[in-house]
């Protein structure tokens, strides 16, 4: 079959194979559950939850702990079942000190009640309440509650759910081991969002480097009407807005949601996540990530607790090869860094990276030659050395004009520099302040 | 066991090709052009290039110790690659003062004078050569054949392809291939040219499209005009400025059709030049021209963005 791909982009560690040999091959596994774990009650794009619990109550796996705040919000649910040390603002990926509750395992595992369903014999309506109930938030980063990307507006006809499998950034193999051993599950859940939808078509997109998966979810998807479509392995294959510029042909007006061009995207794992909630009752409180880089022992595919701190990920792993490294959240494009250990992983975790300490270039930030990789590299064709120089001259009213607005934030630009120029972060200053501007 | 995080800036990893790993390149494509050059001029071209490339580094190195900006002229190897691609277009009998003063005017004036690498908007290399056509006419249009004799370019004799094979033989369409028609030091052998702007191409260093666009107009109206199209682009300059000076990222549009229009611009200002200007040659006012306009023609040909659509329903 012809792979199909978007315009723009680069290929980051081609000749390492990504980054992704050091743990595709490996299975899901379950390390030993964590000590405590932490719970943001803000993991999601929106307003955080409330807290039902206070220090000293016993949780049970599975219970509600943190409460909607609005609309665009995810219900938090207990991973674990113990009692709550404590309900503070607890430092969290990303800086943010979000409320947070931290629950004392007990290991006993007791577990709510969940409440199984069969999805045919459900409403969309029912379909939709069961997916905002379980706290389902995107799972491929962005963790955007699932239950509203579900809402398109009034009079918006979706013609295509997306299922993204890309999984482009480097070193990240969650996503495909998920396809290849839960393939089934990945497929009853797509077929519950492609009635909730009322979508005509569903295809999942897939890079080319996972054959296996490909290969798994063709015969699984035999007679269900899904499609399988292999992807070019290239970045940012695995970008909402390039995944569906991939899959349909078509592009999202600038600006606007995807629904606007028809689509909507759900990651593969959030697909599983889904027919868990809906066939199962249970709601997202487990997730699987990629431990690895070249700086952890050995890495992993883990199926862990939401809320479990990286140095338990890390000891499941055979902890830090001589002790340092660069900690990431995250691939190793879009991820954030992780300057504390004991900060927990959340919804939208999909792997923790350990990378050697920098080679970074002994002369730094070079001067711009202009020589316009940034401007080829990047997927929405934006010329990101002007934007850079924009930032420089703090002039956001060009950055603006520049497009800083329609910015993906993939990273290709400064991956490719070779002037090692901060391109993506100059850009991200811009956009802010772009943004800010705008709703002046 | 303490452990120690080191953080950065996403994206975590970056690419292996540096700015200069990018001129070291450009530097290694035109050693072929360069030994050609010295094999058919012998030691005294040899010497000017050695000359052009030492004075360029060391002159920048001055120029940025004295201008108090970081000195790099050692390690990004922007100024070495300046300097030979000057020494390249000097004929090769020039006195040893002129490949000094065209280098250090080149990085001095034209470069860090306005900021340095990246900052300059003519290319360094050509500015240096404008000058020093300007004040050394006689020198730097003097050219000494493979036999030794003193003559014009043969781009004299560009209108007659019988004038041509008066002056260097029949074979002069193989010899100005090979390298055995004079010329400046890098321009005389096409074949060692192309070796390098292959490996060039290859290796993406440069685009295709400003050297076909610009070789494609120069040779189209040079026909239509009625010259032979392998003298107008065998003889002179045009395939060495044409693959090394008119691709200068810097002096250049980073949009592809920018990168056309530019070209075709060098081709069409490169045939009036030769067909009615004052020099036999005109690849140097061709390009600086050109990099002049680079900018308004980058703002011109801007790419459409992602997401300039109307939303569906």
């Amino acid at each position: 079959m012809p792979l199909k791909t978007f315009s723009g982009g680069i290929h980051p560690l081609e000749k390492t194979h990504h980054g992704k040999g050091l743990s595709e091959h490996l299975a899901i596994t379950k390390p030993e559950a964590p000590r405590r774990v932490k719970l943001p009650m803000a993991q999601h794009i929106g307003a955080p939850c409330r807290p039902l619990v206070v220090a000293g109550d016993r949780v049970l796996r599975g219970q509600l702990i943190g409460e909607t705040g609005g609309f665009v919000s995810a219900p938090v649910h207990a991973s674990v079942s113990g009692a709550v040390l404590s309900v503070q603002p607890e430092r969290a990926i990303g800086g943010q000190t979000p409320l947070t509750v931290t629950i004392e395992n007990d290991f006993k595992d007791e577990t709510v009640e969940f409440i199984p369903a069969d999805p045919a014999a459900l409403s969309r309506e029912e379909l939709l309440k069961r997916v905002a109930a379980a706290g389902l938030a995107g799972m491929g980063g962005a963790a955007f509650p699932l239950h509203v990307k579900l809402s398109p507006p009034e009079g918006t006809k979706i013609d295509y759910l997306l299922l993204n499998g890309a999984e482009c950034e480097p070193y990240l193999t969650a996503d495909h081991r998920m396809m290849l051993e839960r393939g089934e599950m990945i497929l009853k859940g797509a077929a519950i969002l492609k009635r909730i939808l009322d979508a005509d078509a569903a295809i999942i997109g897939i890079e080319a480097n996972k054959q296996d998966a490909i290969a798994n979810l063709e015969r699984l998807a035999q007679g269900s009407g899904i499609k399988i479509q292999p992807l070019r392995v290239k970045y940012p294959q695995g970008s909402e807005k390039q995944i569906i510029q991939s899959l349909t042909g078509r592009q999202v007006p600038s600006g606007k949601l995807p629904a606007a061009a028809g689509c909507v995207v759900v990651n593969v794992s959030t697909a599983h996540a889904v027919y868990e909630a809906v066939a199962l009752g249970k709601p997202l409180i487990d997730r699987v990530l990629t431990v690895t880089g070249e700086g952890i022992e050995t890495p992993a595919n883990l199926e862990v607790p939401i809320g479990t701190e990286i140095s338990h990920l890390i000891a499941c792993c055979g902890g830090l090869k001589d002790g340092s490294a660069r900690l990431v959240s995250g691939g190793p494009m879009m991820g954030i860094a992780v300057f504390e250990e004991d900060l927990p992983i959340v919804k939208g975790s999909s792997g923790i990276l350990a990378l050697l300490h920098g080679s970074q270039d002994a002369h730094g930030e070079g001067p711009c030659i202009h020589c316009g990789r940034c401007s080829r590299g990047c997927p929405i064709h934006l010329q990101p050395y002007e934007l850079y120089s924009d930032m420089l001259k703090k002039d956001w009213a060009a950055a603006e004009k520049h497009g800083a607005l329609d910015c993906v934030e993939c990273g290709a630009c400064s991956y490719i520099c070779p002037a090692r120029r901060e391109v993506t972060s100059a850009i991200r200053v811009a956009k802010r302040q772009a943004q800010a501007l705008k709703r002046k | 066991m303490p452990t120690k995080l080191s953080v950065s800036l996403s994206p975590h990893v970056r690419g292996e090709l540096s700015t200069q790993g990018i001129m070291l390149r450009v530097f290694i494509a035109l050693l072929p052009a360069a030994l050609m050059g010295v094999y058919a001029f012998g030691g005294q071209a040899l010497w000017t290039l050695i000359l052009s490339t030492a004075s360029a580094v060391l002159a920048e190195a001055l120029a940025q110790k004295l201008l108090k900006r970081p000195v790099t002229a050692f390690h990004d190897g922007s100024a070495a690659v300046t300097g030979l691609l000057l020494g390249l277009c000097l004929p090769p009998a020039v006195p040893w003062y002129l490949a000094v003063v065209g280098s250090a005017f080149a990085v001095v004036i034209a470069k860090q004078v306005f900021g340095g690498l990246g900052s300059n908007f003519v290319n360094p290399a050509l500015a240096g050569r404008a000058f020093l056509l300007a004040c050394w006419p006689a020198a730097m249009t003097t050219f000494i054949g493979i036999d030794g004799q003193t003559g014009a370019t043969p781009l004299a004799y560009l209108q007659s392809p019988t004038d041509l094979a008066a002056a260097f033989g029949e074979n002069w369409r193989l010899d100005a291939f090979l390298g055995r028609v004079p010329g400046t030091i890098g321009e005389v052998s096409t074949l060692a040219l192309l070796l390098g702007a292959a490996f060039l191409l290859i290796s993406r260093i440069i685009d295709w499209r400003i050297p076909l666009s610009y070789l494609a107009s120069l040779g189209v109206l040079s026909v239509i005009a009625g010259v032979e199209l392998s003298a107008s682009l065998l003889l002179g300059g045009v395939v060495l400025s044409a693959f090394f000076m008119a691709t200068d990222y810097v002096t250049s549009p980073a949009s592809s059709w920018g990168k056309i229009v530019f070209g075709l611009g060098c081709g069409v200002v490169n045939f009036v030049i030769r067909q009615w200007g004052a020099y036999p040659e005109g690849v140097t006012y061709a390009i600086l021209l050109m990099n002049v306009c680079s900018p308004l023609i980058e703002r011109a040909t801007r790419p459409k963005k992602y997401g300039e659509v109307k939303a569906r329903a």
